[in-house]
């Protein structure tokens, strides 16, 4: 009775995903000489109509999770847990069917839309990939998809490169739609567009997530996007989650210094506040996947770092606060934001 | 004169197309004193760059060409330069940084060379006497054991340390301007900080300007003095940075300020928005170039209006017929936004009835 309950709430439970890649050296005789760790064992759950933002810099992981995910890459270890199915074991015509549930919108509108496809076509594919409907209805719902996403239904015969930036990433959304999915996962959506388009798109996601009830992952680098529009934020720090909490609780009260330092990093359009702020600059670069630093793996740049740090890997656990999960030693003395 | 090391005066830049002449910078105006930090905020296709360009000359022409206005550096029009005083100017007096520092350094070149090459050029200093003076700019921007990296080439080197490398050529022969295009655009958050605190640090010791152009409002507010806001090729409003992100005047810029989610703040339902699209820069009808967007526009707005200075406030310009301060106006602009939402939302909402009808049927 409790499970069947608990199942209902959460859509999608994502248990230790590890996605590593192999490197090889030679030509005819291939040996693997070592992996890139680019997803570590990673451990989240989204519940239903919620989203879920995923922060953290280039080369994190993020977007391999969200790959991952979608099963665009055969995970190394762990679960994809989508209601009492495992999307990580699913092959052939199974994974195919259950991929009408999850759909993906990319970062870059001017790449993910085929430049010989109208997009009318372009909309319409997944419709008739699963044979949702006649050619007549799928026309049909075309035209008004277009309409949802605020593109007018004339343009349906249009090909990509006669829209804006903005303009593809909504028939992106649209398509992402046409099969009526439950959960979407959205790659670095308003990356590539201008601050004034941006938030165009991200008015237009929620507004579809709340009519439609939809289940978001967010994957942004972008601090100020991700809390404009998750529910819950993790951040990730070289293929793992570092903290993971409620959306406000991690801008007010930090519980990783990697948290702290990347809150801290992002300027806040308004003078006087930019004044008074103490920045923590971190040194150094993201070490290499290849190479993970041993202990935890921010140690090398934490401005906290102690021994014990660079020898024992701090335990994922959960923290004081609302559903506030960190991974630090010193979680407790990660002070407030000044 | 003499007050201002740059000054730009109508500056017109069109690119030449098939259908017509691009104005990419349309009449801009604006001026930089010495030691000043003035950013210069827009979206991409507003001109920012292509000003940038035309200030260095370094506009490819044709298909650029460059229509009219002047460019006083210290006195001297930089359009009326030979070529050959104009290589003296570039990396000399005025540094640049560019965007992309995976492409604006040479792969085939130690990044030592490249940094000396600037010093051998213009300071004519010897081989010897280069190779050590880019060991100590390297120090300076922060790239540890200085000496063993001269002799490594860029690809060696991380995003971030490269854009060091760029901005340690940039200010190799000590420039009184350094213009630094989106320089953190390609970089992540973390690094973004530790450049734009490099910038910020080297420039207040050697007392060069800066304009810094981006289009992120975030790193403008902690960075500058002064804010030059561009549209479509023109400059809407200038003002302090102070000023401008407590008053701002003209509708783009108030529009821009409260379209931007905020780290700090807790969201709203929504985010205002600036509805459609930037205008085509190919032969632009005659007016304000935001009128289509605006929702303070009305009739006389098909003038373009005049950048002017604001009664009683000397270092704040805008050009825009209205004034969005008045709640008259507010009330208006106000009532145009919502039956535009409404419009909207009454498309989708008749979507979302008739697929839940589809739903039941099935």
């Amino acid at each position: 009775m409790v499970e069947t309950l608990v199942a209902s709430k959460t859509l999608i439970d994502v248990r230790d995903l590890k996605m590593h890649f192999p490197l090889t050296q030679g030509i005819i005789m291939q040996r693997v000489i070592g992996y890139v760790r680019a997803v570590d064992g990673v451990s989240f759950s989204i519940e239903r109509g919620q989203t879920l933002g995923l922060v953290g810099e280039s080369g994190s992981g993020k977007t391999t999770i969200g790959r991952t995910i979608v099963r665009l890459y055969k995970p190394t270890a762990g679960q994809i847990l989508f209601g009492d199915k495992d999307l990580a074991k699913m092959d052939g015509e199974e994974l195919r069917l259950a991929r009408q549930r999850v759909q993906m919108i990319f970062q870059d509108p001017y790449a993910s839309l085929n430049p010989r496809y109208t997009i009318g076509s372009l909309v319409a594919e997944p419709m008739h990939i699963y044979k949702v409907a006649s050619n007549a209805e799928i026309h049909e719902r075309t035209a008004e998809l277009l309409r949802v996403v605020g593109l007018r239904p004339e343009y349906i015969d249009r090909y990509p490169h006669e829209f804006s930036g903005g303009q593809r990433q909504r028939i992106a959304v649209a398509r992402a739609l046409s099969i009526n999915p439950e959960f979407i996962i959205a790659d670095e959506p308003v990356s590539a567009l201008d601050v004034s388009i941006r938030a165009q798109v991200l008015n237009l996601l929620q507004r579809l997530q709340q009519q439609f009830n939809l289940t978001y992952l967010f994957v942004s680098h972008d601090l100020s996007v991700v809390r404009h529009v998750a529910d819950r934020i993790a951040v990730m720090y070289l293929g793992k989650i570092v903290e993971l909490s409620d959306r406000d609780e991690l801008y007010a009260a930090p519980k990783h210094p990697y948290t702290k330092a990347l809150l801290s990093a992002v300027p806040i359009p308004d003078p006087q506040i930019e004044k008074k702020r103490k920045r923590i600059i971190l040194s150094g670069d993201l070490p290499s996947p290849i190479n993970i630093p041993s202990g935890c793996r921010f140690h090398t740049r934490c401005p906290m770092a102690q021994q014990i740090c660079r020898e024992v890997e701090p335990v994922y656990e959960k923290k004081e606060g609302r559903d506030h999960y960190a991974a630090c030693h010193f979680s407790e003395f990660v002070t407030q934001n000044e | 004169m003499g007050e201002y090391l740059l000054e730009i005066q109508d500056l017109k830049t069109y690119f030449k197309v098939r259908a017509g002449k691009v104005r990419a910078v349309d009449g801009v105006s604006f001026a930089i004193k010495p030691g000043e930090k003035l950013g210069v905020v827009g979206e991409s296709g507003c001109g920012k760059s292509v000003t940038a360009l035309s200030i260095m000359r370094l506009l490819p022409q044709p298909p650029g060409e460059i229509a009219g206005g002047s460019v006083l550096f210290e006195g001297q029009d930089l359009l009326d330069l030979p070529e050959s005083a104009m290589r003296k100017i570039r990396g000399g007096k005025i540094g640049m940084i560019f965007q992309d520092p995976m492409t604006c350094l040479n792969p085939t070149m130690t990044v030592g060379n490249q940094i000396g090459e600037a010093l051998r050029i213009h300071l004519k200093l010897s081989k010897n006497e280069a190779q050590k003076r880019a060991i100590s700019l390297l120090e300076q921007v922060g790239i540890p054991a200085a000496s063993e990296r001269i002799n490594s080439y860029p690809h060696q080197f991380s995003g971030g340390m490269r854009q060091r490398v760029v901005i340690a050529i940039a200010l190799a022969c000590n420039p009184k301007l350094l213009i630094a295009d989106e320089p953190t655009t390609a970089l992540d958050v973390t690094v973004q900080a530790q450049i734009l605190d490099l910038i910020n640090g080297v420039c207040s010791e050697f007392g060069t300007a800066v304009i810094l152009i981006t289009h992120d409002l975030g790193v403008v507010a902690g960075m500058t003095d002064r804010i030059v806001v561009m549209y479509a090729g023109k400059v809407v409003e200038t003002a302090t940075t102070d000023e401008l992100f407590v008053n701002p005047r003209h509708p783009y810029t108030l529009g821009l300020l409260s379209s931007v989610p905020r780290v700090d703040e807790v969201r709203h339902s929504q985010l205002r928005t600036i509805e459609g699209a930037p205008p085509d820069l190919t032969n632009p009808p005659p007016g304000c170039p935001f009128m289509p967007r605006c929702a303070f526009a009305r009739a006389i707005c098909r003038t373009m209006p005049p950048l002017e200075v604001l009664p009683g406030q000397a270092d704040h310009l805008k050009a825009c017929w209205v004034d969005v301060t008045d709640p008259k106006e507010q009330a208006y602009a106000e009532k145009r936004r919502q039956t535009r939402i409404e419009k909207m939302l009454a498309a989708t909402n008749g979507h979302a009835a008739s697929s839940q009808a589809v739903a039941e049927e099935k």
